[in-house]
């Protein structure tokens, strides 16, 4: 039985929006996705799902809710997409109101039930389905939405403007240069190896990432830059929203910069959902198989980076660490070894998670759910129990979290949790432990 | 009646099945041709490299996690498609009617086989009872398609040991047994022929597009 408090949360963007609707139009949007957006793919997944319920222990708020039937992958399909096609369309409001909680905040699109389930049913492709649907019908989590505008209208996640932009980096370059004499953030160096790539949230409220990753740079002797203008932000809400068209504009944007600094790669910063949306989710809108210029996560270049010995480590961290597999670069990239090899190189004392890997739980905070905001914090919460149960289990101090929705994610989880442990990136860390070169040093 | 079991129907289902699947296939072949993004994520790799995962009982993590589940499903698989196509009474009649000649399995085996079947539909039913997460995605349906993979089974063994009086027993079995063929195109019987393209979908984009691994 789904929890009655989180039925009765109210959110503008839900349930002012459904109020708005008419059947006709929820009728005809629902019935437009699913014959001219969707086909073969969601049409065998209809058809193949043999309501075996062997996907319900894949997932984190099923088994935190005390596996409460309704929290099964299976079960918020049934509630949602298999009642809009059995009905064709004919649904009311409370049926929306009820399909937006589940689809928006009771599934992350984590994709850990799609390794569960025998006939690899892609879950969550049934549930961003639903997203769409309700995004055409406007009824999308006030927050969410929010972001989803901001990306529309900005270009970046948090209406960033252009002078702030430029005006935090150069901010940022002082800074890194307290720490190390000569640090540089080139923008818009035509030709430069890299163009390094972030999420809006950094240069409104993390910036001194920046400066981090500046000094990872400078160490390393890297050949980077930055865009000056739109296009610097690889973050994509409208991706989660449903907004595909303002998804696909954003990734196109992204590459076509790169594709202007004649940059070899894109090294992107510690995140997710930025590496889903420019990898795999925007490329597909777009009708690409894959993006035009190879993109590296940070997790990936710091592994380079050590591996190669262009940074080394001076001091390792000596307090318990564990860390956080972010379901979008490890179950969607596959990072998890090279992630540990990162970790194992800064920290003495690391623990490790169970399960790990591709089968790490979701921290139930990706795919859009944190985005959501405060209306929805405490039902985020019941569904991360398994989530606190293991990292409390650990005993670590420190959880790394190579993933910005991770990071703000477990933060919750520790503070409703009382864990009494703290979050960081691998950046904060590595600036801290790397071998710096001797002071000086030309600009 | 007989007769047209042992003759027309047995046409009718065959037709039924093979045309039905085809139909089925080929429909699903366009519709996937217009998804611009299906076809060219196949890749042969990691799509077999993850069927095989799911082909080896125990290659995945959830079949490790329920062995007795994993176990008798495979063993329901097995014996539903094996036993009426190797079972002697469907041999013999293959042979009278068109002279074709197969192995088939000893009387006691498939006697065996036929029981796993019906034990493993009965264990499916209370299981979508007894489970909560199971029978809240149960529908009238899953029961009906449950029973109906069941029918032939039980009547051909209950013709079979003549418990019954035989032939209203193998008219039931004939019956059930066109009306199973000729519906699994049309109902969630169909993740037969789905299944190793799903799962290959899958694999593909664990494998190729994400880098990890997907049981």
């Amino acid at each position: 039985m789904v929890d009655l408090l989180d039925t009765q949360i109210i959110d503008p963007g839900v349930d002012e929006s459904i109020a708005k609707l008419t059947p006709e139009r929820i009728e005809k949007t629902i019935n437009r996705v699913l014959t001219e957006e969707t086909g073969a793919r969601l049409q065998a997944y209809l058809e193949t799902c043999i309501h075996c319920g062997l996907c319900a222990d894949s997932c984190q708020s099923y088994i935190s809710r005390d596996k409460d039937p309704d929290y099964a992958p299976v079960a918020k399909v049934k509630d949602t997409l298999w009642e809009m096609v059995k009905r064709k369309g004919k649904v009311d409001g409370e049926f929306l109101h009820n399909a937006a909680r589940i689809a928006f905040i009771d599934c992350g699109a984590c994709r850990r039930c799609a390794m569960y389930c025998p006939f690899g049913i892609d879950i969550s492709y049934q549930i961003m389905t639903v997203r769409r649907i309700l995004n055409l019908l406007g009824v999308v989590p006030q927050y969410l939405q929010d972001t989803t505008n901001s990306h529309a209208v900005t270009m970046n996640q948090m209406w960033v403007q252009q002078d702030d932009w430029i005006d935090t980096l150069m901010w940022q370059e002082e800074d890194a240069q307290v720490e190390l004499a000569g640090t540089r953030i080139p923008l818009d160096k035509e030709g430069a190896e890299i163009m390094y790539s972030i999420i809006g949230p950094e240069p409104k409220i993390l910036a001194q990432l920046i400066a981090n990753m500046a000094i990872i740079f400078k160490v390393a002797g890297a050949d980077w830059t930055m865009p000056s203008t739109d296009g610097w932000d690889n973050s994509n809400m409208a991706m989660y929203s449903g907004d595909f068209e303002t998804m696909g504009r954003v990734e196109r944007l992204h590459w076509e910069r790169a594709m202007q600094l004649k940059v070899k790669r894109v090294v992107m910063g510690e995140c997710g959902h930025a590496y889903r949306g420019a990898v795999y989710d925007g490329p597909r809108w777009l009708g690409w198989t894959k993006p035009p210029i190879p993109m590296v996560h940070a997790v990936e270049y710091y592994y380079e980076l050590l591996k190669s010995g262009r940074i080394k480590i001076a001091r390792k961290i000596e307090e318990p660490i564990t860390v956080q597999d972010p379901c979008n670069i490890v179950r969607g990239r596959g990072l998890h070894d090279k992630l540990r090899y990162v970790v194992n190189a800064i920290c003495e004392d690391f623990r490790d998670m169970e399960p790990r890997h591709e089968h790490n739980y979701c921290c139930q905070a990706g795919g859009g759910l944190i985005n959501c905001g405060p209306p929805w914090k405490l039902s985020r919460m019941k569904s991360n129990r398994i989530k606190a149960d293991q990292i409390r289990e650990t005993g670590a101090h420190t959880v790394i979290t190579p993933c910005h929705n991770c990071h703000s994610g477990i933060e919750d989880i520790i503070g409703h949790y009382k864990l009494g442990c703290h979050v960081s990136f691998i950046s904060e860390l590595l600036v801290k432990t790397i071998e710096m070169p001797d002071a000086g040093g030309e600009a | 009646m007989y007769e047209f079991i042992r003759g027309p129907l047995v046409w009718i289902a065959f037709i039924g099945f093979f045309g039905g699947l085809a139909y089925r296939f080929i429909t699903m072949a366009r519709l996937a041709k217009k998804e611009r993004v299906v076809l060219p994520t196949f890749d042969a790799k990691y799509g077999l490299r993850s069927l095989l995962h799911w082909v080896v009982p125990f290659a995945g993590v959830n079949m490790r996690k329920r062995p007795f589940y994993t176990l008798l499903s495979y063993a329901f698989h097995i014996c539903v498609l094996v036993t009426p196509l190797l079972l002697m009474g469907h041999a013999v009649l293959w042979q009278e009617s068109w002279g074709i000649r197969w192995w088939s399995l000893p009387e006691g085996v498939a006697d065996m086989m036929t029981l796993v079947v019906i034990f493993a539909c009965v264990f499916f039913i209370i299981r979508r009872l007894v489970r909560p997460e199971v029978r809240n995605v149960s529908f009238l349906s899953d029961f009906l398609l449950a029973l109906l993979v069941m029918a032939p089974f039980v009547s051909g063994f209950i013709a079979h040991q003549q418990w019954l009086p035989y032939k209203p027993m193998i008219i039931i079995h004939g019956l059930s047994g066109a009306l199973w063929l000729l519906l699994i195109p049309w109902t969630r019987l169909v993740h037969m022929m789905w299944f190793p393209f799903t799962r290959a979908y899958m694999g593909s984009e664990f494998g190729a597009v994400r880098h990890s691994k997907d049981w």
